[in-house]
């Protein structure tokens, strides 16, 4: 696999639902370090000159760097690649929407063949070392990000002070500038509307709640980010142990709100279920919110065994493939809002049929 | 003329927007212009989250107090004053964080409930840290010493400290 894959498939690591627990409801686990170089402006503020400067001293480090991790990475710049792709890489999870924005030279991702580890170059702060892995592996995707930290080290001066730790441009990540989060899909949850009740104290525990793509995206498909809000005078192990926990308790709430709606409401949800994936199946004209919802029903039906055939493996895809600029990459040209609601219903319905053979 | 959108009521937001360098027209009534976002376009934008932070930072102060702090103080290093920190909620650049150490010290109580950090120190930025750590856990002992009258041994940790005071005034000038 290399960065033309990421760039032109469907697939990313964290997407393989074989691997890591839970994957049936924890879709994806998430560590992301913020790290800035000493002196040397702040993305938000940056120019050109301090732009090419720390670009050239994060890319240096990763060229001199003898780990292994580090030198199967490939480096793309902003200027390298169009607008497309960079959406392509905001659909994929690899870099934030805002980043996708930007076409400089010195902005960039340093990222894995799979894509499991992705390292944002001048987004918010300079370096934000990402690692993105399938279901509840919070433990080794910190593991594989302390590791990138430790090796960058060696070569960056990297901005920390012995009271606040390490810096970054927005101080709300401060301190350990770790930011933890999982991925995950609560159908049984939001059916049987407990979705306020079980979030409504969650700030309470330092913790906060997004849609699929983070910070100001509202919640579809029933897909639900939970991270860390606090960085500063927490340890990474506590922050780690914290969303653990809070996480498997959530876990345990759907498993038991899903063996309850299949225990009460048989039938249904077996007709929810049979409905969404007929319609999938046989619609000509599909939005991307239709799609999630309806995908979010069969992904349901899939981890109950009431749909077989179907992997979960095939949905995390398939919820990647129907946005924008993926389908945009398949047709290979701008669409506008209607045409993009009937290739998406078509991609589907190709997908699905194809996998359930 | 009726909502573009619900073709029910009638249309009292008109909006230009240029999308992909065409030009589009659109006429909603108030509901589906709140619901797509387009009313209280101004109002909205005073409600961004980094002036959401911006007026965290430094709440304690009256705006006046920011002015003059503003002229006061700006970071040596990337001349940002409080006042632009403010503004956006970001800091300029690393050194930001001493230039306005006291103003933002509140601030990050509120953010996170502490000030303090007790994560990961970086091995080589963190060097001083250990050695300072190391000086202060030498300090007590000699004390302890001292006061057990144990003059020989506190002979020896103070010539630790004298050697370790070497390293960090190194480190300080390199």
């Amino acid at each position: 696999m290399s960065d033309s894959d990421l760039l032109n498939g469907n697939f990313v690591a964290w997407m393989d639902s074989r691997a890591g627990s839970e994957s049936d409801i924890v879709i994806s686990s998430r560590i992301r370090l913020a790290r800035n170089l000493q002196y040397i402006t702040f993305p938000y503020f940056m120019n050109a000159e301090s732009g090419n400067k720390s670009m050239q001293e994060i890319s240096d480090a990763w060229k001199n760097s003898e780990s292994e991790l580090l030198s199967q990475m490939d480096l793309i710049t902003f200027d390298q690649i169009s607008s497309l792709d960079r959406q392509i890489l905001v659909e994929k999870h690899l870099i934030s929407p805002e980043h996708g924005l930007s076409e400089e030279s010195y902005r960039g991702l340093l990222v894995s063949k799979d894509g499991s580890i992705a390292i944002m170059i001048n987004e918010e702060d300079h370096l934000r070392i990402q690692c993105l892995l399938p279901g509840l592996q919070m433990e080794k995707c910190y593991k594989l990000a302390q590791e990138i930290d430790d090796e960058l080290e060696q070569c960056l001066n990297y901005a920390f002070d012995e009271q606040r730790g390490y810096l970054t441009s927005c101080p709300t990540n401060v301190g350990t500038g770790m930011r933890a989060s999982v991925m995950l899909h609560l159908p049984g949850i939001a059916i049987s509307g407990q979705r306020t009740r079980i979030f409504q104290n969650i700030n309470q525990l330092g913790m906060t709640v997004r849609g699929l793509y983070g910070e100001g995206t509202e919640i579809v498909g029933n897909y639900v980010q939970l991270s860390n809000q606090i960085t500063l005078g927490q340890t990474e192990n506590e922050i780690i142990t914290n969303l653990g926990i809070i996480s498997r308790q959530i876990v345990e709430q759907e498993k038991m709100l899903r063996k309850s709606l299949q225990e009460e409401m048989k039938y249904q949800l077996e007709d929810r279920v049979g409905r969404a994936y007929g319609i999938l199946t046989n619609a000509r004209v599909m939005n991307s919110n239709e799609a999630l919802a309806l995908l979010s029903d069969v992904r349901l039906g899939v981890d109950l065994g009431i749909i077989e055939g179907i992997s979960p493996f095939v949905i995390n895809q398939l919820v990647v493939a129907i946005k924008p600029a993926h389908l945009q990459k398949r047709t290979g040209g701008e669409m506008e809002a209607f045409i993009r609601d009937v290739k998406r219903a078509e991609v589907i319905k190709e997908i699905l049929l194809k996998s359930s053979k | 003329m009726f909502c573009d959108d619900c073709k029910q009521k009638p249309a009292t937001v008109h909006l230009t927007q240029m999308v992909n360098g065409k030009k589009i027209d659109m006429h909603l009534c108030t509901e589906c212009a709140a619901q797509k976002g387009f009313l209280l376009f101004d109002h909205d934008k005073k409600f961004s989250i980094p002036n959401f932070l911006g007026s965290f930072l430094g709440s304690d102060f009256n705006l006046q107090d920011v002015h003059s702090m503003a002229s006061a103080n700006s970071c040596t290093n990337c001349g940002m004053s409080f006042a632009d920190i403010r503004q956006t909620g970001k800091l300029g650049c690393s050194e930001c964080y001493k230039a306005f150490d006291t103003e933002l010290e509140p601030t990050l109580r509120r953010i996170h409930g502490n000030s303090n950090h007790v994560g990961k120190i970086p091995v080589r930025g963190g060097e001083k840290v250990f050695l300072k750590k190391e000086m202060g856990e030498l300090k007590s002992k000699l004390q302890q010493a001292i006061k057990e009258e144990n003059y020989e041994q506190a002979a020896e940790i103070r010539d630790k400290i004298k050697g370790l005071e070497k390293v960090i005034n190194e480190e300080g000038s390199r």
